[in-house]
């Protein structure tokens, strides 16, 4: 047994999670301290369902980041995501039609990033921030300034309900970090992935469709935004134009801060979890000490930046 | 592709050969909007136009080198956004325009200088580097401002703004002094060599003994000087500072940089590429406003414009 601790503990992934999540605890143990209104029942599952929502944005991410690629278009796409399967639903009144159309949303954008990523072969990060903006003009120019609420509460379910007690995004999102593991360690697929971020000529060397791969990674990006939007959807309750304009930073945040790194073949589905999680205590201990919202975007760029500093601190100590 | 990093073809020539793309963009805008709208192709619409791309060509001859040098500033939007409410801020304390001025482009400087540094020093990817840069710089405009426009910023700033001189608004001259300063920064200066070459061929650049790092810095010195600039321009606009006033305009920027035949690869630049392709985007933007096209919409165009010039550069590199 002390055996295994031991050969656990010598696995670098291991202490990369294992630090991770005492930076958690510290974080939860500091806020504790400030203030009584951090460690009630309520506000943690409040903690657990944002990092959740965050979570089910940078899930597809994460595999994007590990192809060494990047998809600055997740937030704009949860956006225009959840404003299509709105439109949808109360035109249609069919809960049903709603959701196909979110993720179809979801997916079709995806479709479009891989194609310019692979096709186009142009810079990811070029791409997709191109895409947003597109994204962005759509989604405004759909709504036209108005609002869409009052869902279904069989919709809103999703978002806003509970099941014995927890909330309902934690259920969803715990069936996305099982999936997404599974997927990323034990799938070919998820090897492949994998690969090509390591090193995407002798991954094609060896014999893995590259392009067809990383086509792949950015339809999954776009599928998990666009499911990300319904459960935002039903949890905020209504949709407007600009309803994903400030999830990107903190969508990629959280995969950087959980240790996949930003040149690729690096990173877990936990990991990214354990990022969602730390980015959502900030940001939430910043709000019940009442600190300014307008930081909150400082700090994540901070964070952003800090956390690939550390990512190439760590790989240098590695290769040395 | 070309294959050698530094170019040392006849420039004419080579400037000859770039030109079909963002030229043929902007003839067909040029041709379909004077169609379109009979106001398009008037004197007073085009003054307006010239008026109206002057921050973005400010912006943009920045990013060309930037670009060239394999790197990209996403923040220069958000940090023209927080330089312009600094401008705004002080103008509004003070009442003294060149204390605002300085002000101003001090903070472009200072954050430029930490973009280069972070980028140069630590190796760290530019767009990461900038994406940060542009939370952080979105969120200090905010914060300056509480969220607030600043409006009281007296008349003198917003008068030169709308000054003629020789029938032409005083923001054109700065903006043609600005794109000679840069075009002779590029093509005439040894600085503009490095930044060729730093895209080119960083490592032999380094080898010959040159501090190659200070001169990558500078060209994010440079980005951010620039954005300085043209907050001083938009806060004149505007007559007023206003913590989202030019919230996207990085894309813009890089839009009219890569239609203007800037590419990604091996400090392939153009200057006057992006000069046209300032042109090109702002005549889109005027002509689909004319036609009565939502500005959410033209967004969307201009990614398009962006898809077509990159559609056609892989046309040529195929003939």
């Amino acid at each position: 047994m002390t055996n295994l601790i031991k050969e656990l503990g010598n696995t670098t992934q291991f202490k990369n999670i294992f630090f991770r999540m005492l930076v958690v605890i510290i974080i939860c143990i500091v806020l504790s301290f400030l203030t009584e209104a951090f460690f009630t029942t309520n506000n943690l599952l409040n903690v657990l369902r944002q990092a959740s929502l965050l979570f089910l944005m940078a899930s597809g991410l994460t595999l994007v980041l590990l192809t060494a690629g990047i998809d600055l278009s997740v937030g704009a796409n949860v956006g225009m995501s959840a404003c299509v399967a709105a439109v949808a639903m109360t035109s249609t009144g069919s809960t049903l039609l709603g959701f196909l159309s979110g993720i179809g949303c979801g997916i079709l954008i995806g479709v479009g990033n891989g194609l310019l990523v692979t096709f186009l072969r142009l810079p990811s990060f070029i791409a997709t921030y191109g895409m947003l903006w597109i994204l962005h003009g759509l989604t405004y120019y759909m709504m036209a300034g108005t609002t869409i609420n009052g869902f279904d509460k069989s919709f809103r379910f999703i978002g806003s309900g509970y099941l014995y007690g927890i909330p309902v995004p934690i259920y969803i999102m715990s069936l996305f970090l099982i999936g997404g593991s599974i997927f990323t360690k034990y799938s070919i697929y998820g090897q492949q992935i994998y690969a090509v971020g390591a090193n995407p000529l002798s991954a094609r060397l060896s014999g893995v469709p590259v392009n067809r791969r990383l086509m792949l990674v950015y339809i999954l990006s776009g599928m998990t935004a666009g499911l990300a939007s319904l459960v935002f959807l039903a949890r905020l309750n209504s949709a407007e134009g600009d309803i994903g304009e400030n999830l990107t930073l903190p969508a990629i945040a959280a995969v950087l801060i959980g240790g996949t790194s930003l040149f690729g073949g690096v990173g877990t589905m936990f990991g990214t979890l354990i990022g969602a999680l730390i980015l959502t205590l900030v940001l939430n201990g910043m709000n019940i000490l009442t600190i300014d919202g307008n930081y909150q975007a400082l700090v994540t760029g901070i964070i952003i930046i800090l956390s690939v500093f550390l990512d190439l601190i760590f790989r240098r100590k590695v290769s040395s | 592709m070309r294959d050698s990093a530094i170019n040392l073809e006849n420039p004419l020539l080579n400037s000859l050969k770039r030109l079909p793309g963002v030229a043929l963009m902007l003839l067909v805008c040029i041709v379909v909007f004077s169609i379109l709208s009979s106001d398009f192709l008037s004197i007073p619409n085009i003054t307006n136009i010239g008026v109206q791309s002057t921050i973005l060509l400010m912006i943009s001859l920045p990013m060309t080198m930037v670009i060239m040098t394999e790197g990209i500033d996403m923040s220069i939007g958000a940090l023209l956004t927080f330089c312009g409410v600094i401008a705004a801020y002080f103008l509004a304390q003070t009442q003294n325009l060149p204390l605002s001025i300085f002000m101003a482009i001090m903070v472009g400087l200072v954050v430029g200088l930490l973009n280069g540094a972070i980028i140069v020093y630590m190796k760290m990817p530019p767009f990461v580097v900038t994406l940060g840069m542009l939370g952080i710089c979105q969120s200090l405009a905010l914060i300056v401002t509480d969220g607030q426009t600043i409006s009281n910023v007296g008349d003198t700033i917003g008068l030169a703004y709308n000054a003629k001189l020789l029938g032409i608004p005083l923001p054109i001259y700065f903006a043609l002094v600005s794109y000679a300063i840069f075009h002779a920064l590029l093509y005439h200066t040894r600085f503009g060599t490095y930044v060729f070459a730093i895209g080119g061929n960083r490592d032999s650049l380094k080898l010959a003994g040159i501090r190659v790092n200070i001169y990558h810095i500078g060209v994010y010195a440079l980005s951010g000087i620039m954005a300085g600039v043209a907050s001083i321009l938009l806060t004149a606009r505007m007559n007023s500072g206003h913590p989202t006033a030019a919230i996207g305009m990085e894309f813009d920027a890089i839009a009219a940089v890569i239609v203007g035949g800037t590419s990604f690869e091996k400090g392939n630049g153009w200057m006057f590429g992006t000069f046209l392709g300032v042109i090109t985007v702002g005549i889109l933007r005027n002509g689909l406003n004319l036609v009565g096209v939502q500005s959410s919409i033209q967004v969307a165009s201009i990614g398009l414009l962006v898809l077509v010039a990159l559609l056609l550069d892989g046309f040529k590199a195929k003939v």
